[in-house]
C-alpha cells in the first residue's frame, strides 16, 4: 500500500517534536527515516501508530485520508510497528505471543486454537524467511529471534506497511545481516517497510528512500546511490562529521594490563573465558572484536572486579591487585561499562550524583561519614561544562538526559583522572553520530595522555577506526590479533566466525576471505 | 572539527520561543557556529532555565496530593458516618431536607469534635491564656499532648520503613523490632537501681534500640548472605518477636511480683521519659524531642553522608552500585539494624513513657505497622514522615473525645487512615478528581507499587 504523511505537526509542552514533516512511502518500498537522537522520527512514528495525536496533518493510506486514534486504527489500517524495546511476554510461547490480543479459539470451551495459528505462523515465516520455532519459549531465544517474532507478530495481523524503530541497535552484525535479508524478501512481497535509524552504513545498504529529519523536520530526502555517508551525517548533524577517527600513530610503554592464562564462568557456571592471554601497553588502544556473546563481556568485569575470577591472573601495572571494584579503580583503572543505565549510571540520581558515584567517599567529595554536596557540585559544574554535557542544571535527574549526554557523563566521571587503564565496553552503543566522534576523540586523547585503553565493541567500524592492535574473541579465546593494516572487515568477520588462522597458511585465509 | 560550545546565549538555555527562532538551514553540510546538535533537544525538554527547582515548588508539587488525598478522606469518611447512623438513614427516606441537613450538622460536629479532641478548644485555649489559670490552661492543653503522645513513637516507626525504603528494602518488621526494643528497654529500666536518670534513661533507650538493631540485623544478614527476601522474614520475625514478649513477660525475671497475667515490673523513675509539662494529667514527654532529632539525624544520614549515599545508590540500583565499589551486603546489612534501631527506640519510648513506664502484649497499639503508612504518607523523606506522624497521631488523640463528645465511633479514623493511604497509593484517581497535571512526584508512587518486588 502507498502511505502517506502530510505536513505532520506535534507539539509537546515547550517543544516542537515535528514540523509539517512530509514523506511518501511507495508499496514494496524501503524507507529509512534517519535522524540524531531526538529528531522526533519516534514522535512521528508514534503519531502514525496512533500512539498520539497529531496537532496538525493528515495521513493517507492509497491516497485516502484515515485517522487513527489507536494502535488499534492502525492495525487496521495495516501498519504494525515493531518497537524498540520488545512487547513479549517472556513465559509464552513464539505461537502465543504471536496470538495475544488475537486469539482464534474452537469447541465449546472456547479452547486456543494453537494449532491454526501455528500453521499460520509457519507459513509466514516460511514465505518470508524469517526462521522461528513456533514451539520455543520467548525467553530461551536470542534478541534477533526474538525481533523476528516481533515480526511475525505485526505480519500475522496483516501489516503491509511495517515499521522498524532501530531494529539494529540490540542486534550483532550477523543478526542485522539477516534482518536485511528479511526486509528485502518483505519488501520484494510488496510490504513497504519505515526504517528508522542513525547508522548510516545501514541505511547506504538496505534502504530505496532516506528521509533526514533534524531537530523535528525534513531537511532532506536522498537515495543511496547518489548519496554518501558524509553528506547524509552532515545532513543529519547539521555540520561537517569527521567519521575517520584522526589520530597518530600509537607509542606503546609499559604493559599496564597483563591477562595471563584467565579462565571465567558467566552466570550459567559455563566457561566464558577459556585460557586468555593479553597484554595492553601503556599508550595504545587494544580493541577486542567479537559477536556479542563470546566472553567479551565477562572478561571486562573479571578485569574490573566485578566477575570472580577461576584461575590464572590479571596484573594491573605489573601488580596483582585485589579483585574488588574499589581497589582496582584506586589502581587507576576507570571502566566505562557495557550497560550505561544498568551498570554506570543510577537513575534516581541527578547528574553531581552520578559524578560522584565512585569517588563520593575521599576528598575532595568525602572525608569520613560526611560527603560535601558543595564540593560535589562544583565539581559537577566544571565537568559538565568540560565533557560538554548539556543539560539545564547538574541537579537533573540523569534518567532525562538523552543517551549521548549520560554517556557524556560516565566518560566525564571515568576520565576526569590519572589513569593506567581504561576498559570502555560497547562505549557508543545506541549513540548518535556527533556523540560517536566526541567519544572516540576522548579515547585516543586518554590514550595520548598514556593511558592503556582496553576498548570492547561489536562494532566493526570502531573496532577497526581506533584499535592500534585488534584481538578478536571467539568462544572465549583470543583468536587472533591484527594489526590495523591487517584487519579487513572479511578477515575480522571470518576470525568472529571461529576460522583459526593457525589452520590455514595467510594465501588460504585471503581466498577464505574473498570467498566471504 | 572541535567541540563549540554555543557562544550564543540565548541557545545555552532555548524557551520554546527561541528555539523556534533558531531555524536551521537545511542545505547539507553547512557549518554553523551556534548549534552543536545534540542535546539540544534535552534543554528544550526543560525551558524553564537552568536553575533548580524552587525547594518551595518542590515541597508544594509533594504536599498538594498528600492534601488533596487527605481531604477526600473525609469527604468519604462523611458519608461514612452518615451510611452507619440508622436515625440519619430513617430520616432521609422520610424527610430528605431535613435528613440532608441534620447529616450536614452531625458530620460538622464529629470533624470539630475530632478537630478539638486532637488540637483543643481555640476558644478555651484563649480565654485561659487571658486568665492565666493555670487549671483552665492545663485543660485546654491537654488534647495537644496527647497527640504528641501518640505521635513520637509513629515518627520513630515512619522513620524505621522510610530508611529502609531508601535503601532498597521493605521493612515490615517495625512490629517486631519495637517490641524486642520495649522488651529490652524495660528490663534495663527496671532491673538497674540506683543510677541516675542521665545515665539510666540513656541506657535504657539504647537498650531499647540496640535490641531492634539487633531484630533488624536478622533479616538483613539473611537478605544478603542467602538472598532471602526480607519482607518474608521480617514478618515471620513478628511473630517470633510477640512470643517472646509473651514469653518473657510470664518469666520471672520480668513479670510484676503477685501477678498471673504477663505484665512487666515498674521502670524507675530514674528511667522513666520526663514530661514536656510537669503535671499528671499532660502525658507528652520528651520521648518526642528524641523522636525529632531522630529524624534530623536519618536525614542528615541520608542525604550528607557517605553510607546515606550508598544506601540510596544500592536501593535505586544495586548494579551501579557494586560497579562503583560500594557493598551491597553491607548496605543491606547496615540500613536494616539502623531501621531496626529506630523502630526499637520507639518501643523503648513507649514503655518508659512517664504514664505507662511498664511493659504488656499488644502494647504500642500497632505503631509498628502504622510505620508503613507514614512512611507511605510521607513519601519516605524525615520531614515527611514527621508530618504525617504527627496528621496520623492528631487522628488518633483525637478519636476517643470525638466518640464521647458525637457518639460517631472511634474506628472511623481508621477508615480516613485507611482512605488516605488508598487516595495517597491511587494518585491517578485523586489527578482525575481534581484534574490536575500529571507531575512526577517523587517517592510516593513508586513506594506504593513496589511492593510486587
Amino acid at each position: 500500500m502507498k502511505l502517506e504523511l502530510r505536513g505532520i505537526t506535534k507539539r509537546f509542552p515547550g517543544v516542537l517534536a515535528n514540523e509539517d514533516v512530509s514523506l511518501v512511502v511507495q508499496p514494496g518500498e524501503i524507507h529509512a527515516l534517519l535522524g540524531e537522537n531526538g529528531a522526533g522520527k519516534t514522535t512521528l512514528m508514534n503519531v502514525l501508530y496512533g500512539l498520539y495525536q497529531p496537532d496538525a496533518g493528515a495521513i493517507l493510506v492509497d491516497d485516502t485520508p484515515i485517522t487513527i486514534t489507536s494502535p488499534g486504527d492502525a492495525i487496521a489500517a495495516g501498519i504494525g510497528m515493531v518497537h524498540q524495546h520488545f512487547m513479549l511476554v517472556p513465559v509464552f510461547t513464539v505461537t502465543e505471543n504471536v496470538m495475544l490480543g488475537l486469539e482464534s479459539t474452537r469447541g465449546p470451551m472456547l479452547q486456543l486454537d494453537r494449532r491454526a495459528a501455528r500453521a499460520r505462523i509457519r507459513e509466514i515465516s516460511e514465505r518470508n524467511n524469517l526462521r522461528v520455532d513456533p514451539d520455543a519459549l520467548v525467553e530461551d531465544l536470542p534478541v534477533g529471534v526474538r525481533q523476528r517474532v516481533e515480526i511475525i507478530k505485526a505480519l500475522y495481523r496483516d501489516t503491509r506497511t511495517l515499521i522498524l524503530d532501530e531494529p539494529s541497535a540490540v542486534l550483532t552484525p550477523q543478526e542485522t545481516e539477516e534482518l536485511f535479508a528479511v526486509m528485502r524478501t518483505l519488501a520484494k512481497g510488496g510490504t513497504s517497510i519505515i526504517f528508522i535509524t542513525h547508522k548510516l552504513n545501514e541505511v547506504i545498504e538496505i534502504a530505496d528512500r532516506i528521509t533526514v529529519l533534524r531537530r523535528g523536520k525534513v531537511v532532506g530526502t536522498a537515495i543511496p546511490a547518489e548519496t554518501t555517508r558524509e553528506q547524509l551525517a552532515a545532513m543529519m548533524v547539521g555540520r561537517p562529521v569527521q567519521l575517520v577517527v584522526d589520530k597518530d600513530v600509537a607509542k606503546p610503554g609499559e604493559p599496564v594490563l597483563e591477562v595471563r592464562a584467565l579462565n571465567v564462568r558467566d552466570e550459567r557456571g559455563q566457561p566464558a573465558v577459556i585460557d586468555l592471554d593479553l597484554t595492553v601497553h601503556a599508550g595504545e588502544i587494544v580493541a577486542i572484536a567479537g559477536v556479542q556473546g563470546n566472553g567479551q563481556s565477562e572478561l571486562a568485569q573479571a578485569i574490573t572486579g566485578l566477575r570472580t575470577i577461576d584461575s590464572g591472573e590479571v596484573l594491573i601495572g605489573g601488580k596483582r591487585i585485589r579483585a574488588d571494584p574499589r581497589s582496582i579503580y584506586r589502581a587507576g583503572v576507570a571502566h566505562v561499562p557495557e550497560d550505561r543505565m544498568k551498570d554506570g549510571l543510577v537513575a534516581g540520581f541527578n547528574i553531581a550524583e552520578n559524578l560522584a558515584l565512585n569517588n563520593y567517599w575521599f576528598p575532595p567529595h568525602g572525608s569520613g561519614l560526611r560527603v560535601d554536596r558543595q564540593k560535589m557540585a562544583e565539581t559537577a559544574e566544571r565537568q559538565v561544562g568540560e565533557y560538554d554535557v548539556r543539560t539545564p542544571s547538574i541537579f537533573n535527574n540523569i534518567a532525562n538526559l538523552s543517551g549521548g549526554n549520560q554517556q557524556k557523563v560516565i566518560v566525564a566521571r571515568e576520565f576526569s583522572r590519572d589513569l593506567q587503564l581504561l576498559v570502555a565496553v560497547q562505549p557508543t552503543r545506541g549513540l548518535d553520530v556527533g556523540s560517536i566522534e566526541y567519544i572516540h576523540r576522548r579515547l585516543v586523547e586518554k590514550r595520548d595522555e598514556g593511558a592503556g585503553v582496553l576498548l570492547i565493541s561489536t562494532e566493526l567500524d570502531e573496532v577497526v577506526a581506533l584499535g592500534d592492535r585488534i584481538a578478536v574473541m571467539y568462544q572465549g579465546r583470543i583468536v587472533g590479533i591484527l594489526s590495523p593494516a591487517e584487519a579487513t572487515f572479511e578477515r575480522l568477520g571470518l576470525l568472529m566466525g571461529g576460522a583459526h588462522p593457525e589452520d590455514h597458511t595467510p594465501d588460504e585465509m585471503a581466498a577464505l576471505a574473498t570467498q566471504a | 572539527m572541535t567541540d563549540e560550545r554555543p557562544t550564543d546565549p540565548a541557545s545555552e538555555a532555548p524557551t520554546p520561543a527561541n528555539s523556534g527562532a533558531t531555524s536551521t538551514p537545511a542545505g547539507a553540510g553547512e557549518p554553523q557556529a551556534t548549534t552543536t546538535g545534540i542535546g539540544d533537544d534535552v534543554a528544550r525538554k526543560d525551558p524553564a532555565g537552568d536553575r533548580r527547582p524552587g525547594r518551595l515548588r518542590a515541597w508544594g508539587t509533594a504536599l498538594l496530593p498528600t492534601l488533596l488525598a487527605f481531604f477526600s478522606a473525609m469527604v468519604v469518611g462523611a458519608f461514612v458516618i452518615v451510611l452507619s447512623n440508622e436515625r440519619l438513614l430513617g430520616l432521609l427516606v422520610s424527610d430528605p431536607l431535613t435528613g440532608l441537613g441534620e447529616s450536614l450538622n452531625t458530620v460538622l460536629n464529629a470533624y470539630a469534635a475530632l478537630f478539638r479532641g486532637a488540637f483543643g478548644d481555640p476558644v478555651r485555649l484563649f480565654e485561659a491564656l487571658l486568665t492565666l489559670d493555670p487549671a483552665a490552661l492545663r485543660g485546654s492543653l491537654i488534647p495537644l499532648s496527647e497527640t504528641i503522645l501518640s505521635t513520637t513513637p509513629l515518627i520513630l516507626t515512619g522513620l524505621a520503613v522510610a530508611l529502609a525504603f531508601r535503601a532498597g528494602l521493605f521493612n515490615i518488621g517495625g512490629e517486631g523490632q519495637l517490641q524486642l526494643g520495649a522488651l529490652a528497654a524495660v528490663l534495663v529500666g527496671f532491673s538497674l537501681e540506683g543510677l541516675p536518670l542521665l545515665v539510666h534513661l540513656p541506657l535504657a533507650l539504647l537498650a531499647g534500640a540496640a535490641a531492634g538493631a539487633m531484630w533488624g540485623f536478622i533479616p538483613g544478614a539473611l537478605k544478603a548472605r542467602t538472598g532471602a527476601h526480607e519482607v518474608i522474614t521480617t514478618i515471620m520475625l513478628n511473630f517470633v518477636a510477640f512470643r517472646l514478649v509473651d514469653l518473657a513477660l510470664r518469666n520471672p525475671l520480668y513479670q510484676r511480683p503477685g501477678r498471673m497475667d504477663p505484665i512487666s515490673q515498674v521502670v524507675q523513675d530514674s528511667a522513666a521519659l520526663p514530661r514536656l509539662i510537669d503535671d499528671v494529667a499532660l502525658r507528652a514527654h520528651w520521648g518526642i524531642v528524641v523522636a525529632l532529632v531522630a529524624a534530623v539525624l536519618v536525614s542528615w544520614l541520608l542525604f550528607r553522608s557517605t553510607k546515606g549515599f550508598e544506601f540510596r545508590a544500592v536501593g535505586l540500583n544495586p548494579q551501579a552500585a557494586r560497579y562503583a565499589g560500594m557493598s551491597i551486603g553491607g548496605s543491606i546489612v547496615l540500613s536494616m539494624m539502623i531501621a531496626g534501631a529506630l523502630a526499637g527506640l520507639a518501643g523503648a519510648s513507649i514503655v518508659l513513657a512517664p504514664a505507662i513506664r511498664t511493659l504488656t502484649p499488644g502494647l504500642g497499639g500497632g505503631a509498628g505497622f502504622d510505620g508503613i503508612a507514614i512512611a507511605l504518607l510521607g513519601r519516605a523523606r524525615p520531614a515527611g514522615v514527621v508530618l504525617a506522624a504527627f496528621l496520623i497521631g492528631a487522628l488518633r488523640a483525637g478519636s476517643t473525645p470525638m466518640q464521647a463528645a458525637t457518639g460517631v465511633p472511634i474506628y472511623l479514623v481508621v477508615v480516613i487512615q485507611a482512605l488516605v493511604i488508598m487516595f495517597i497509593a491511587a494518585p491517578a484517581l485523586v489527578r482525575a478528581i481534581y484534574r490536575i497535571r500529571a507531575e512526577r512526584v517523587v517517592g510516593g508512587e513508586a513506594f506504593a507499587k513496589g511492593w510486587g518486588g
